[in-house]
Order: C-alpha cells, then sequence, then structure tokens
C-alpha cells in the first residue's frame, strides 16, 4: 500500500509571500515565443515572393483553365472505369493486407503488454513505415517491382502498417489494465489474455481505425498513379500533360464520386460495428438517423 | 491448504508494506482480514496469486510454494485461486456469459478461446452459476450495463467459474451500498459454505467483518496483529487495530 505521507510542513514568510502574487502574472516566456512565432510567419511570407501582379496572372490563367475542363469529356470512359478499378483494387487490397500486419505489429509495440525487447523493434518498424510519405515509398517499390499496381500495393500497404499499427498500439496502450489482470488471476495463457482481456477493450477503435485507413488508401491509391504504381493516377497524370483539361475533369469527378462511395460505405461499417446497428436495422432506418446512437448511459469510448 | 511464511514486501526497498505476515488458512468459511487504509491488506492478498510479487517468504498452497513458481506453474496454480475485486474488473464490453466463461480460461486452449469453443459443461455450468447468483437471462447483456451489485455477482460467478479450491476477494463490497454489500457478503458466506473452500477477504467494514467472518485477522502497520474469531474482538483490540480511540463512540 501507499505510504503514508508527511503534511506539509508551516511555510516560510517567503513561500507564503509568491503563493498569494497574482495568479495570473504574465509569462514572458510564452509571450516571447509567441512573438517569435508571428515574426517567422512574416519573415516566410516574404520569402515567398508573392505579389498582386502574380495572384491576378493566376486568377487569370485559373480562368482559362476552368474554362477548358468545362464540358467534362466522358468519351474515353472505358480507360476511366480501368483506372478507377484498378485504384479500388490497390486500395482494399492494400487495406486487407497493411491490417492483418498492423494487427500483430501494433499489438508487439504496445510497452503495457510487451517487454522492451519486444517493443522497441516493432515501434522502430512502425515509425520507418510512417517516415515517408506513400508516393515516395510508391517510387521505392516502383524500382523494386516494375511499373503497376503491385508497386502501388506494396506502398500502400506500408503506409497502413505505419497508420494503423501506431493508433492500434496507442489503443491498447490506454486499456484499463484492471480488466486484464483480472483475466490473467484466472490462469489464462497469455493469447488467451489478449481474447479476453485486451482486444474487448480496443476493438471497436479498431475497426474505426480500419475504415478510416481504407478511406485514406483510396484517396492515395488515386494518387500513387502519377509515379507509375497503377491506379487512375497514371491516367489523370498523362491527361495533364496532353493538356486534355476535359477529360482530366472527367477523371476527378469520377475520383470524388470514388470517395464519397467508399466514405458512406465506411459509415455503414462504423455503425454496424461501432453502434451496434444491425444490418437489418439499417435497411429500415436512413442512416442519419442511425448516429446518435452514441451517447450512452455508461462511460464508453 | 494456504500457508504463509515470513511473508515481506516492499514496493520500495527499505520502506516494507508487509513484514513477516505469518498465516495459516486452513478451515472453510470466510476469513476477514481488517485493518486500517495503507497497512497491506490489499498487498498480502495481491501477494497469493502474485498480482503483486512478493519480496520474501513463503506461500505454500496445494504442497507448492507459490512464491517460487515459474510462469507456466503459476498460470496452473492460478487456476485454483479465484479472485474477487473492489471494482469488480469485469471485461467491460464482453457480455455477462463471456466474463463468467474467461473463469475457465485456464483450462482451454487458447486457440479454442479465441474462437470462444468452451465445453458444454462450461457452458452448463455458467449458467447454472448465473442462476446462483440471481441473474439468470442476463447472459447476453454487456457487462458495462449492469449496476455495481450486479457486476460484483457476475466478478464472484467468474471466479466460482474456476471451480477455485480457495477464493481471494479484494475489498469486494467497498463500492457498494449498505444493502448490496450484505447481499454481496450472504452469497460469498454462501459460496465458502456450499463448496467447502476457505473465503478470504480483506475489508474495511468492522461490522460487516463481525456478522459474516467466521475469522477475523486485525492488520496494523504491515503485520497482524490480531487472529481469532470475531467475539473476541473486542473494542481494546480495535484500539489497537486501527489507534486513537475517538472513532469508536
Amino acid at each position: 500500500m501507499n505510504e503514508v505521507k508527511p503534511s506539509p510542513l508551516p511555510l516560510s514568510p517567503n513561500e507564503r509571500g509568491s503563493l498569494q502574487a497574482d495568479p495570473f502574472r504574465p509569462n514572458w516566456w510564452s509571450r516571447g515565443a509567441w512573438l517569435l512565432l508571428a515574426l517567422y510567419v512574416v519573415y516566410a511570407g516574404s520569402q515567398m515572393d508573392a505579389s498582386w501582379s502574380r495572384v491576378i496572372a493566376g486568377l487569370h490563367n485559373t480562368a482559362h483553365f476552368l474554362g477548358r475542363m468545362f464540358p467534362p469529356n466522358f468519351s474515353r470512359w472505358e480507360l476511366l472505369v480501368k483506372g478507377l478499378q484498378e485504384s479500388l483494387e490497390i486500395a482494399v487490397l492494400a487495406s486487407a493486407l497493411g491490417i492483418l500486419l498492423a494487427l500483430p505489429i501494433g499489438l508487439c509495440s504496445a510497452r503495457n503488454l510487451m517487454p522492451a525487447w519486444i517493443s522497441w523493434p516493432a515501434r522502430l518498424l512502425i515509425v520507418s513505415a510512417r517516415s515517408f510519405h506513400p508516393v515516395i515509398v510508391a517510387i521505392v517499390f516502383v524500382k523494386a517491382v516494375g511499373f503497376g499496381a503491385l508497386a502501388g500495393i506494396l506502398a500502400l500497404t506500408v503506409a497502413s502498417i505505419g497508420f494503423i499499427g501506431k493508433l492500434f498500439a496507442e489503443a491498447i496502450e490506454e486499456i484499463s489494465l484492471k480488466q486484464v489482470e483480472a483475466v490473467r488471476a484466472t490462469g489464462a495463457p497469455f493469447m488467451s489474455v489478449i481474447a479476453f482481456g485486451v482486444l474487448p477493450q480496443v476493438f471497436t477503435r479498431f475497426i474505426g481505425f480500419c475504415t478510416y485507413q481504407l478511406d485514406s488508401n483510396l484517396r492515395n491509391s488515386t494518387m500513387v498513379g502519377i509515379v507509375g504504381a497503377g491506379g487512375i493516377g497514371g491516367t489523370l497524370f498523362a491527361a495533364f500533360q496532353r493538356f486534355d483539361y476535359d477529360y482530366v475533369c472527367a477523371i476527378l469527378i469520377s475520383i470524388i464520386a470514388l470517395i464519397m462511395i467508399g466514405e458512406v460505405l465506411a459509415t455503414y461499417v462504423r455503425a454496424i460495428f461501432i453502434d451496434g446497428v444491425s444490418f437489418a436495422d439499417m435497411l429500415h432506418h436512413r442512416l442519419g438517423s442511425l448516429q446518435p446512437q452514441r451517447d450512452r448511459l455508461v462511460e464508453d469510448d | 491448504m494456504l500457508s504463509i511464511k515470513h511473508l515481506c514486501k516492499s514496493y520500495v526497498p527499505g520502506k516494507p508494506v508487509l513484514t513477516d505476515i505469518d498465516l495459516e488458512v486452513t478451515e472453510r468459511g470466510i476469513t476477514a482480514i481488517i485493518g486500517p487504509s495503507g497497512t497491506g491488506k490489499s498487498t498480502l492478498v495481491r501477494c497469493i496469486n502474485r498480482l503483486v510479487e512478493p519480496t520474501s517468504g513463503s506461500i505454500e498452497f496445494e504442497g507448492r510454494d507459490l512464491v517460487r513458481l515459474k510462469r507456466g506453474e503459476l498460470r496452473e496454480a492460478r487456476r485454483h485461486i479465484g479472485m474477487v475485486f473492489q471494482e469488480y474488473n469485469l471485461v467491460e464490453r464482453l457480455t455477462v456469459m463471456e466474463n463468467l466463461l474467461s473463469g475457465r480460461l485456464g483450462y482451454v486452449s487458447a486457440w479454442r478461446a479465441w474462437r470462444r469453443k468452451f465445453s458444454a459443461e462450461d457452458t452448463a455450468r455458467a449458467f447454472e452459476l448465473l442462476d446462483v447468483v440471481g441473474l439468470a437471462g442476463f447472459t447476453n447483456q454487456r457487462a458495462d450495463s449492469l449496476s455495481g451489485g450486479q457486476r460484483q455477482r457476475v466478478g464472484i460467478a467468474r471466479a466460482v467459474m474456476q471451480q477455485p479450491s480457495v477464493l481471494l476477494a479484494d475489498e469486494p463490497t467497498s463500492s457498494l451500498d449498505p444493502k448490496t454489500s450484505v447481499e454481496i457478503m450472504q452469497l460469498l458466506a454462501d459460496i465458502a459454505r456450499q463448496r467447502g473452500i476457505p473465503v478470504l477477504i480483506n475489508m474495511h467494514d468492522v461490522e460487516l467483518a463481525k456478522r459474516f467472518a467466521d475469522r477475523i485477522v486485525g492488520m496494523a502497520d504491515g503485520t497482524i496483529v490480531f487472529d481469532g474469531p470475531p467475539r473476541q474482538l473486542t473494542d481494546d483490540t480495535l484500539k489497537i487495530i486501527y489507534g486513537g480511540q475517538g472513532w469508536l463512540q
């Protein structure tokens, strides 16, 4: 049990004086920091060589550009659909693979469950997966496995491991160890403690991370094509370079549609797993009316 | 059954919380450990199943010294030691049934546990125990939807699911109202009697201890200062355990 702390000694007049001082007196360190930040913003702005004439010229270019984008040109829709399909495949496969790998890696890097000699290598792996933007990773994989969707899948898998692994590990580090202790006290083997004491506490958050990652992979899968790693991005980049702005517009509209569909699907998945809405309920209600189920009476995250 | 000898525990070297505890728990029925806060009651109970690692001493249980067991052996030994917690420590997001069955995890392989494949016998026992603790019909309710008293009943049922040969309880009634506390103590007393196992409870409420315990152990400053049946627990002994006397009026 905790040691009883000795009661505080009577204050000396000096200490009493400092306790009675103005509780809101100015903190010059923090004021100085704000001032430095403001100065840096002004300095950085001056470096940018921004001027009104450039803004005006830019507006002019934009008008020209937008004018050529409309009406969007869907005549080459076959190429468009093929690109979107490939992007979708990249996103789904990378998410599945990433989730599968992030689960054990995230678990291993949770410092409250694992000894340091396991958690540090796992954390290092996650940090290195997070260090680079997916496009940079994609360039590396294009060099390694050649042009095409495989490079995109691998690049986004790495990104997924980094994101889900980190958040999953953090979620595990925040769990209530009392619940884990109770399962441990029954003599359960380690993997059973994970199954009954740990995972139930983080499962819904894990589902949340996975749907966010799928969402983000969907967006990124339209981009890795720019560096030749498959998907609609390649088509988009080519269209830009040939000044086919009406086709560019068609591609952009399709990407927006794809992302929106993904978003809706993710909302459904979250509603099922996190709010415990059954599929039948979903057919009966509009999704919007299902959202407010979150406020439960008991404490819950 | 359970024999503690020369048990010492210090979280910080040089500041012992438990000093040289000797305690034998052989008889069935309730043994209540009372004493002021911070005197090491919880630590003592937790040392038994090594949720807290003892610094020195021995705890003999079923012919083995628990203090010296390796991890695998400790897991095996823990299966026979049920534990009830002050804050219930149920897995909040699991159902009542899953919480009960988690008491069987020591007997079931991890692979089966992941797939929730418990034997029909275990499931039948769980249903039976739900009846015993008065929670029939709560099978598929999530633990976080239960009240404090109901949660503690699940906590007790989970411990009994282990078919323990000793039951430990770490302040099982401290988070409950007086009426529920009595009901929970009654439940623990019934289990002790019906199953013929010793129940070791550390508690704050002296009246409750006197009412239900067959034996009371008084602790002060990390040592045992009283050990005997409730009727021997006089005001003078209470003064020794808790110090002072103003509170006794």
